[in-house]
């Protein structure tokens, strides 16, 4: 196993947002999440990722407990997060917004900037501009590639689709398969599921805070994510 | 009155306030921190160069360059174990901290050096000047000044150039963001003052070497560096030079009027700066 939660029970702010969460990802696997707001998803990949810090055990990497590490260090063991709402340093340049995605983990693999430019153009063009003047979906772009910098083993997309237009976050998943192609496990938060479902090996679907379904993502029904979204009787 | 001669002084003058006022702005631009016991660590570090002067019998610009790496790691040290611990939402503590080491600093230099006024030899640099027809400039205060240039030259080369700055300006954007691309804050606002502290070194070089100086005068220098800062805007490094030069202009025009003015006339150029432009000179468009 890769990467898995135990158990896991966090907070936000004052309130139990997870209660003994359970997941588990495979070497090169993608895993959907989802759930409707406030189900607990981001403070799910919080909590992987060292943003939110819990009981050691909790989170579990290639056998290591690794719930209480600071950010830093569990980016540093090849996990990398695209943040909600995209988060590019404003003082950075297009450019160096990627690269401070590679700078700490040095690691040869696929990624780098010309790869990233190959996957997402208009970033070439647009290079020396400030992140923040980029639109929504070019900013999107910019923090899947910072992410990628890092040549991860696991890649956790929290919302990638928040706020863009349609046919952008087509753009935005027409990327997944090229990078789900060099190895990289995925977990994938999203609120629109049939998009989640189309890059996804497995689904996990979570309410107020519990896992109500596990399937795989090409054998799921709608009623039972359904059932399992809403918490309606099936 | 030659009113030139008054200006090219105080412009120069205006470089040793801004080399005062760089650490402090470099520090808090970086990670919001205000450092009270600034102006201290200025006259601490004058003291240390003065001791490898007086001991060692080194020239003091190479006993400069002896104290920096000894500054930056007692730099690295104070915010790696003690300032990062204050830091957060709150900007009180930090506050209170700082205001604390000021005052033991103080005490521990009187305690160490006696309240005697000291001043570190600088040979023949002290009397030179150079003639350039229009005006005379004294080589202290052209030294002084160039070396200001120079500091925050590196500085944006450091902060736009390299690695180390693009982590500086991520970490100073969004410290939680900047730990999910690997850095970790707390060790690049470690560095942030230890850099800030090698410049404190440079800042107390010319301290030392132009005026008298003793364990009190800390919190006065403090007061031109807060003034540059803020008069150039928060965080901008060529703004605090501007800050710098305005104060020591006002400082050189005043004189010029009353002796007794110089002084009071700094302070009421930035109570005017401020007055026009709350923000500064040159604001950050981010903040």
């Amino acid at each position: 196993m890769l990467l898995e939660t135990r158990a896991l029970t966090a907070n936000y702010g004052q309130f139990r947002a997870l209660f003994g969460v359970e997941i588990t990802l495979d070497k090169g696997e993608t895993v959907a999440v989802i759930g409707a707001n406030g189900a607990g998803k981001s403070t799910l990949l919080r909590s992987i990722s060292g943003v939110l810090r819990n009981a050691r055990d909790m989170v579990q990497h290639r056998g290591d407990g690794i719930g209480a590490m600071p950010a830093h260090q569990v980016m540093q063991r090849g996990i990398a997060m695209v943040p909600e709402g995209r988060k590019l340093f404003p003082s950075l340049s297009v450019e160096e917004n990627l690269l401070i995605g590679g700078q700490v983990r040095k690691t040869h693999g696929p990624w780098s900037l010309t790869t990233i430019y190959d996957l997402f153009p208009i970033l070439r063009e647009k290079r020396n501009a400030p992140g923040t003047a980029l639109s929504g979906g070019q900013q999107q772009m910019v923090a899947i590639g910072r992410a990628l910098m890092s040549n991860p083993e696991v890649l956790l997309c929290d919302e990638i689709s928040l706020g863009l237009a349609p046919v952008v976050i087509r753009d935005i998943y027409a990327a997944m398969p090229r990078i789900k192609a060099e190895g990289t496990a995925i977990i994938v938060v999203e609120q629109d599921i049939g998009r989640a479902l189309s890059v996804s090996d497995r689904v996990y679907c979570m309410m107020e805070g519990r896992v109500t379904l596990q399937a795989k993502a090409a054998e799921v029904s709608r009623t039972a994510i359904h059932a399992a979204y809403f918490g309606a009787a099936a | 009155m030659n009113w030139l001669d008054i200006i090219v002084q105080g412009v120069l003058l205006g470089g040793l306030y801004a080399l005062f006022a760089t650490g402090l702005s470099l520090v808090f631009g970086i990670m919001r921190l205000v450092n009270l016991a600034h102006g201290d660590l200025i006259v601490f570090a004058a003291f240390g160069i003065l001791l490898a002067v007086s001991t060692l019998g080194l020239n003091p610009f190479l006993a400069a360059l002896l104290a920096a790496p000894v500054m930056f790691a007692l730099g690295w040290a104070l915010q790696r174990y003690v300032l990062n611990r204050v830091l957060g939402k709150d900007i009180l503590p930090p506050l209170l901290v700082t205001f604390g080491l000021s005052v033991a600093l103080q005490n521990g230099l009187l305690q160490a050096f006696s309240a005697d006024t000291r001043r570190i030899p600088a040979g023949a640099l002290e009397g030179g000047s150079l003639n350039l027809g229009v005006v005379t400039v004294g080589w202290m205060p052209l030294l002084t000044f160039a070396s200001a240039v120079l500091v925050i030259l590196a500085l944006n080369r450091i902060f736009y150039a390299t690695a180390l700055g693009r982590a500086f300006r991520a970490t100073s954007d969004d410290p939680v963001t900047a730990s999910l691309m690997g850095l970790d804050p707390k060790g690049v606002f470690a560095m942030a003052t230890g850099i800030a502290m090698v410049v404190v070194t440079v800042a107390a070089l010319y301290l030392g070497m132009r005026a008298n100086f003793d364990p009190s005068i800390g919190p006065a220098r403090l007061i031109y560096a807060f003034e540059a800062v803020i008069i150039g805007g928060l965080g901008s490094l060529w703004g605090t030079l501007a800050g710098g030069i305005i104060i020591g202009v006002a400082q050189t025009l005043g004189a010029a009027i009353n002796p007794e003015w110089q002084i009071l006339a700094g302070h009421l150029a930035f109570l005017l700066v401020l007055l026009i432009r709350p923000r500064g000179l040159f604001p950050r468009a981010v903040d």
